[in-house]
């Protein structure tokens, strides 16, 4: 590692830091991209072998170049352009999407020392950046010039908006036990406790204590992700979503956004509530294949919840997000908070 | 010019633009969107003097949560820009006064001794959380503003809440609380009857 730095200080000189960063990124930016992609051939095997059928398999060997194809075909395909649209917002609408899907792993650490840039509030970072996903699809809508669209833009939009306040006061349980914003603190709070001393790791992770936030975080991302259940944007046989106007690579970054955020989302599950990078049991050592394990776990949740739950009305998503979850998240925050003054504080 | 003067002028030549724009675009959506990327500069200013958690506040605030209901209004009015501008000269002698005032309320704020703090003693020292102090801060000192300004928004809220109702559903809507807990046997009946035969 140092013969790098020394290296890269020799041929660079002093803009090596900014050029050490921008190597840094591409290393997390492809790997994510490239899972993007394989993330998408995964669901359709998934879910292929659930519902007894083989799913895609002629292109490559078990039809692994698929993805490639997939791609390549919609980066030929024509853009087209609504008429009397406004074009820029048109154009800029999915790059608003996938920015903040790929903006928000700036923060986010494999292991406690492997992270782009360990700031103090990165938990604030990520709940500020992926707040901003929601401007893709509302715009999206709206600069279709299609009512249709933009109707299916603003039931989009008033979904993620109700999810992300059940998802912040998750959070808040979260960083209330651990008592700092940083992903790293967190995760090495995990680490600590009764169970953890007896080489029982997985049960002091924070899934246990705070089990409903647990439930009410992962069900709040699949609604987030416009996932299904909850993928109204895209119930094409009954309702039109926001992105009926776009074709080609336009419409494929709306695609690429939901699979980044699908695996963001995996992410912060595992560093929030799955201990991260730590190990399960006492006698195996800690490192990032347990946190690739447990993204893989979450994300194949995700996709069979997609292959066993039918669709969410629209009226009954908007009540579990605002009359079941949000008082659940309140009455939650209030009891962990009386628990961890009371002497059975087991986070200190 | 060293590097952080450098991204301070990016920054502010950006907001300049937008904050023009904001005032300037015909469009009202087009403001809006401006409207957010001036705020985002403003967060990426604030990031530049070390207050990170005012930077992602106001971000996470203005940008994530207050402009996209902003752009939900703005997006659905239909605006007939010739009919606002209709009185636009009978409104000009109040709006100048009024932005007079603004501009020396700005003035007054940007002249007290708050802003007259040179950057390296604003420098905090490493390991001490921004938020932590700021959180500390607001539940010490300022304890009695912070639990002002919670009960001001919480009667706003309540207040939004009851200027909007429109009292109670005389349409035959269907109640999801009570189609969650419905049991089989409010819906079928089962019969026992003797079997016919001919």
């Amino acid at each position: 590692m140092d013969a790098l730095m020394n290296f890269g200080q020799g041929i660079f000189g002093g803009i090596w830091p900014a050029v050490w960063t921008l190597i840094k990124i591409v290393l997390i930016v492809g790997p994510l991209l490239l899972g993007v992609a394989y993330l998408t051939y995964f669901e359709r095997k998934v879910i292929g072998y659930m519902q007894v059928r083989i799913g895609p398999n002629r292109v490559g060997p078990w039809g692994l170049i698929q993805p490639i194809a997939d791609g390549l075909k919609l980066l030929l395909k024509e853009i087209v352009v609504p008429s009397r649209s406004s074009k820029a917002v048109f154009i800029i609408a999915p790059m608003l999407a996938i920015g903040p899907a790929l903006a928000a792993w700036a923060v986010v650490p494999f292991t406690d020392t492997l992270v782009l840039a360990n700031i103090d509030a990165s938990l604030l970072y990520i709940l500020a950046i992926t707040s901003m996903g929601v401007y893709g699809i509302i715009l999206s809508g709206w600069a279709s010039n299609s009512k249709y669209a933009f109707l299916g833009g603003m039931r989009s939009a008033a979904q993620m908006v109700s999810y992300e306040i059940a998802m912040g006061f998750a959070l808040i349980t979260v960083l209330m036990i651990a008592g700092s914003l940083n992903l790293v603190e967190i995760v090495n709070g995990q680490a600590r406790g009764q169970f953890a001393d007896m080489g029982l790791g997985f049960l002091s992770w924070n899934w246990l204590p705070l089990l409903p936030m647990f439930l009410v975080y992962l069900i709040s991302g699949t609604a987030e992700l416009n996932r299904a259940p909850f993928d109204l944007a895209e119930g094409e046989s009954e309702i039109v979503g926001f992105h009926v106007e776009y074709s080609g690579m336009a419409f494929a970054l709306f695609f690429l956004a939901e699979y980044a955020n699908m695996i963001l989302v995996a992410a912060l599950t595992s560093i929030l509530f799955l201990g991260g990078w730590l190990s399960p049991v006492g006698f195996l050592p800690d490192g990032i294949l347990w946190l690739f394990a447990k993204m893989s776990f979450v994300l194949l949740l995700f996709l069979w919840f997609r292959a066993t739950f039918p669709r969410y009305r629209y009226d009954l998503l908007m009540r579990l997000g605002w009359k079941v979850f949000l008082p659940l998240c309140f009455f939650w925050v209030i009891i962990v908070g009386v628990w961890m003054i009371t002497p059975l504080n087991i986070w200190n | 010019m060293d590097f952080p003067t450098a991204v301070f002028f990016f920054l502010a030549a950006i907001l300049i633009y937008a904050s023009l724009r904001v005032i300037t675009s015909r469009n009202p959506v087009y403001a809006a969107l401006h409207l957010m990327l001036a705020f985002f500069t403003t967060g990426g200013i604030w990031a530049l003097l070390q207050a990170e958690f005012l930077a992602i506040a106001i971000i996470l605030v203005y940008v994530g949560a207050v402009m996209v209901l902003f752009l939900f209004v703005v997006m659905m009015l239909d605006i007939n820009m010739d009919r606002i501008r209709e009185g636009f000269w009978s409104y000009l002698p109040l709006g100048a006064v009024l932005g007079l005032l603004m501009v020396m309320e700005m003035g007054l704020v940007l002249g007290a001794k708050y802003f007259q703090v040179p950057v390296s003693e604003a420098v905090v020292p490493a390991g001490v959380s921004n938020t932590k102090e700021i959180g500390s801060l607001l539940v010490t000192e300022y304890v009695y503003t912070f639990e002002l300004a919670a009960i001001i928004l919480l009667v706003g809220m309540i207040a939004a809440v009851v200027l909007t109702h429109r009292g109670k559903k005389t349409s035959k809507i269907a109640n999801p609380n009570q189609q969650v807990f419905v049991k089989a046997k409010d819906r079928m009946r089962v019969v026992q009857m003797p079997v016919e035969k001919d």
